[in-house]
């Protein structure tokens, strides 16, 4: 049905007019075109490419098949948390029932008696992370602040991939250089010289056999440094160069450029990538546990042996004997799947917040 | 001298607002060279942090590089461990161990991984569910490999009651699929939004666009990305620890404890021999090669593959 | 051979946008029809109407009745069916880039699962020739990569790519804006041998073009279709006042 339309006369200027076209248009002489031909009324079959592609069938199955299997995928990233998270409950019901909250709160640690608490490993934890980023977090800042603003350009390619380099290095050969090389260093050089010059500060106390809380931060610091500074990097390069320029045109030498042009708008970015260090180290196993001496204590000496709640896992698993030993360890588990969970949470929440979601990188 | 000068007329005729460049207070030319002093100050504190942290860590590299070298000979790559006491041997079984955990892992965590990422980065685009996916993802990056390991552990070796080479597979492959996830999408999300049109404009159905071009044009990266994942879970120890648990002898079987390359450089590390201590040190720099290379490789890939598909 | 194509009561939107409000007009069979128009008067977005392209877009919406022939393009047939009746040339040349020459223009066919390899080498041959792009890509259809053509052969080779697969309809959207003067020409040429055998609409900021090429005009403005004539009396004789406006250039 095709829809007829008279030619109508002229209407008002401001109603829109509708008319079919009579003729041809006579091309102007501007180019030389070949005449437009009267169009040759072709009342055949259809070809057989319109014949094939009007038998194929328009995937609608296929489409939505397809797009319910990368679904279901895509929510199986939900599946893997859920699925952790409740299998680790389950297999923790055990001491959850025997000791409650109280489990993180006291400090003992004797699986003949089946007697469990995990203050000292939460405590281990927490003394290792906090000095290895005490001790990272300058140097990263600095090798980021480095690499992305004062490096020459020769340099900062190679720079960069030996940073990536080291980041990707598997814990176990860290610990393994650690427990070979560090704790020598430690018990024979290190400590002693540590001990002449800040032993009035009460903090190195006790025997030094090389392995406890000094060296698993020492360690420590140097496995989240390239996190860290990566990040760093990343997040200030995500400063729009217009910042920094309207800085220079201000007057400012490199390192007021740096610090108000781009580490003011870094900030909330920087800590990010702190506390993604953080979260980094809370959850460090291998090489701590290779180095760290494996003893379930709260002490005042950096020299101490000590435990973490990865090491503790990854040290005792394999011994476990009784039920209420394993349901322990596991629970120790959650505890350290729940903590990491949200400081990475809140890590990733502040550096998208800076870098608005951009694909960050999957160190 | 005087605080304040008298202005002289400066070369090149007196504008409006020239001043003279003799015409700096003491306190100007002070808070100038304060400035410039911080300036290098802090450079000289990055350069100086930036060699602190280079040096340590490229000595570190080279020690291990050296220790393992001097470790390492054609009798790893063929014999299994010698019996305690004895020379020789080798880590020929942990590395087959390994190769076979790896291929299970990925069976299970390439797939489903890049099915995840095409759904962010196709489907999913703007909508609430593929942010949330997205963050979650970046998260689950962050867990402890250990916690893995316990819950596969949790899952199949305590119904199973025995270790097994399918248990650390699958410890493994939950590892891999956020990782995988992140880095499809970032790939897809390259690919020039202009030819997905072109191909629905052309009355190709969209899981064909999907696969054929956005997937054919973003290959390159996202294999990339596969071969990042893969190098970072091959060198997992602590999701193995009570998993695939180790073995000292070949083992073939997907249901028995079986040897691992990380996992045996531990036990050997902690071991009280000599020469197990030496198989530790290979081991790490057998390790410390697959990383250079897959390293290597991804940055080789960047600066080629993706420029090439996204042109 | 061509079909026409008439729109009655066509309103889009872009989330809260407006874009296209109340758009009527029926485009003759076998001739081409230029669409002009300031920038963000709706041109392209009613293009993207009539082959469904609109909708790809998540936070698109159109309503509205579209008829190719006796179809309804919304309600009678799937986006799909459409697409491969309706093609479009885009503004910007988009070539597949992991394809060579040969792939490229054959992947309308290929990719829908046609494999009969000699009708395929045929389409091809013919696709290139109609697009005169042919004598200068023969000898290297299968070695070269779609996108390491120049920005005018690359824009012909979309063309082909649109014909392979032999529609109905031709829709280009401002083919020529990206595209030096000499390819510009070569592309009008193309146009209007083509006319006989497609319908074609033809979205373009240049007037001139569109008097070259089109038998009939339509000149939108902010989301609504002014006036719709023969080039011929647009250009020389417009009924609405907004019209003589745009085309002397007092505005746009």
């Amino acid at each position: 049905m095709s829809i007829e339309r008279e030619p109508e006369p002229s209407s008002p200027p401001t109603a829109p007019s509708t008319q079919m076209a009579a003729m041809p248009l006579h091309a102007p002489a501007i180019v030389n075109f070949v005449a437009a031909a009267e169009p040759v009324a072709q009342n055949g079959p259809p070809s057989p490419i319109r014949q094939f592609l009007s038998k194929r069938g328009n995937g609608a199955l296929a489409d939505s098949t397809f797009a319910a299997v990368m679904l279901v995928c895509a929510l199986s990233i939900f599946a893997i948390v859920l699925f952790i998270l409740t299998i680790l409950i389950a297999r923790s019901r055990l001491s959850l029932a025997q000791f409650g909250f109280g489990f993180f709160t006291r400090s003992a640690w004797d699986p003949v008696s089946g007697d469990f608490g995990a203050l000292p490993f939460i405590f281990g934890t927490l003394a290792t992370s906090l000095m290895a980023l005490a001790m990272a977090v300058p140097l990263a800042l600095g090798v980021a602040v480095f690499l992305s603003e004062l490096c020459p350009a020769r340099l900062r390619a190679p720079i960069s991939f030996l940073t990536e380099l080291l980041a990707a290095i598997p814990s176990v050969v860290y610990g393994l250089w650690a427990f070979f090389v560090l704790v020598p260093i430690m018990r024979d050089q290190l400590g002693p010289w540590l001990y002449k010059v800040l032993g009035w500060t009460g903090f190195f106390e006790g025997y030094n056999f090389g392995v406890g809380l000094l060296t698993a931060s020492i360690i420590l610091a140097i496995m989240i440094l390239p996190i860290i500074s990566s990040i760093t990097r990343d997040i200030m390069q995500a400063v729009p160069v217009s910042q920094r320029e309207a800085v220079l045109a201000l007057g400012a030498t490199r390192w007021e450029m740096i610090r108000t042009g781009v580490l003011r708008n870094a900030r909330i970015g920087i800590v990010g990538a702190v506390i993604l260090g953080l979260g980094r180290a809370l959850g460090e196993t291998m090489a701590v546990t290779m180095v760290i001496g494996n003893h379930p204590d709260i002490s005042k000496s950096l020299f101490a042996p000590a435990n973490t709640l990865a090491s503790v896992i990854a040290g005792e698993f394999s011994e476990a004997t009784s039920d209420m030993y394993i349901s322990a360890l596991i629970e120790i588990g959650l505890a350290l799947f729940l903590v990491t969970i949200v400081v990475n949470a809140i890590a990733r929440a502040l550096v998208w917040a800076v870098t608005r979601g951009a694909p960050a990188r999957s160190i | 001298m005087s605080a304040n000068p008298t202005p002289i007329a400066a070369p090149g005729g007196n504008g409006p607002l020239r001043t003279p460049t003799n015409y700096r207070t003491r306190a100007m030319r002070l808070n100038s060279a304060r400035r410039y002093g911080m300036n290098h100050l802090v450079t000289g504190l990055a350069v100086l942090s930036t060699v602190l942290v280079i040096v340590p860590l490229v000595a570190i590299l080279g020690y291990l590089i050296f220790k393992g070298a001097s470790s390492l000979n054609l009798a790893f790559f063929t014999h299994i461990p010698a019996p305690v006491g004895e020379t020789g041997g080798g880590m020929a079984n942990a590395m087959l161990g390994s190769g076979i955990i790896l291929a299970l892992a990925s069976s299970m965590g390439i797939p489903v991984g890049i099915a995840a990422g095409v759904y962010l980065a196709e489907y999913g685009r703007g909508k609430m569910l593929a942010m949330a996916v997205r963050f979650t993802a970046d998260v689950l990056n962050g867990i402890p490999s250990i916690v893995m390991g316990l819950a596969a552990y949790s899952l199949i070796v305590m119904r199973q009651m025995h270790f097994s080479a399918f248990s650390g597979g699958v410890a493994l492959a939950i590892m891999m699929v956020p990782t995988i996830t992140r880095t499809t999408e970032e790939m897809l999300m390259t690919v020039p939004h202009a030819i997905r049109e072109a191909a629905l404009g052309l009355g190709v159905p969209k899981w064909r666009t999907v696969v054929s071009v956005s997937l054919r044009t973003a290959s390159p990266g996202i294999i990339t990305g596969c071969m990042l994942a893969f190098a970072r879970v091959a060198g997992e120890t602590a999701p193995l620890l009570f998993t695939a648990f180790g073995n000292q002898f070949w083992s073939f079987k997907l249901n028995e404890p079986i040897a691992a390359l990380p996992l045996q450089i531990y036990v050997y590390a902690i071991s009280p021999y000599d020469e197990w201590h030496r198989l530790a040190w290979a081991g790490a720099l057998v390790l410390i090669l697959m990383i250079m290379v897959s390293v290597s490789l991804v940055r080789i890939y960047a600066a080629r593959g993706i420029l090439k598909g996204a042109s | 051979m061509g079909v026409g194509i008439d729109v009655e009561h066509l309103n889009a939107w872009y989330g809260t946008n407006h874009t296209l409000q109340d758009i009527n007009l029926s485009i003759p069979a076998n001739h081409a029809t230029a669409l002009i128009g300031p920038s963000g008067c709706g041109k392209s977005t009613f293009v993207r109407c009539l082959n469904r392209m609109h909708e790809t877009n998540p936070i698109a919406r159109a309503t509205g009745v579209v008829k190719m022939g006796d179809l309804d393009i919304y309600k009678d047939a799937s986006p799909v069916d459409i697409r491969r009746r309706v093609g479009m040339v885009f503004q910007r040349p988009n070539p597949f880039p992991t394809m060579s020459i040969y792939d490229n223009v054959a992947s309308g066919l290929k990719l829908n699962g046609f494999r009969n390899k000699a009708i395929l080498d045929e389409t091809v041959e013919r696709s290139l020739k109609a697009a005169a792009l042919w004598e200068e890509v023969k000898d290297e259809l299968k070695k070269k990569s779609g996108a390491s053509l120049s920005g005018g052969q690359q824009q012909r080779m979309c063309i082909a790519r649109a014909l392979a697969v032999d529609p109905e309809v031709l829709l280009m959207d401002e083919p020529a804006s990206a595209l030096d003067p000499v390819s510009t020409s070569k592309i009008e040429d193309l146009i209007f041998q083509l006319k006989s055998q497609y319908t074609i609409v033809i979205v373009t900021h240049n007037m001139q073009q569109a008097a070259r090429v089109a038998e009939n005009t339509g000149f939108f403005l902010n989301g609504k279709m002014v006036e719709f004539n023969s080039t011929d009396k647009i250009f020389t004789t417009p009924s609405d006042k907004r019209t003589e406006d745009y085309i002397t250039g007092r505005f746009g």
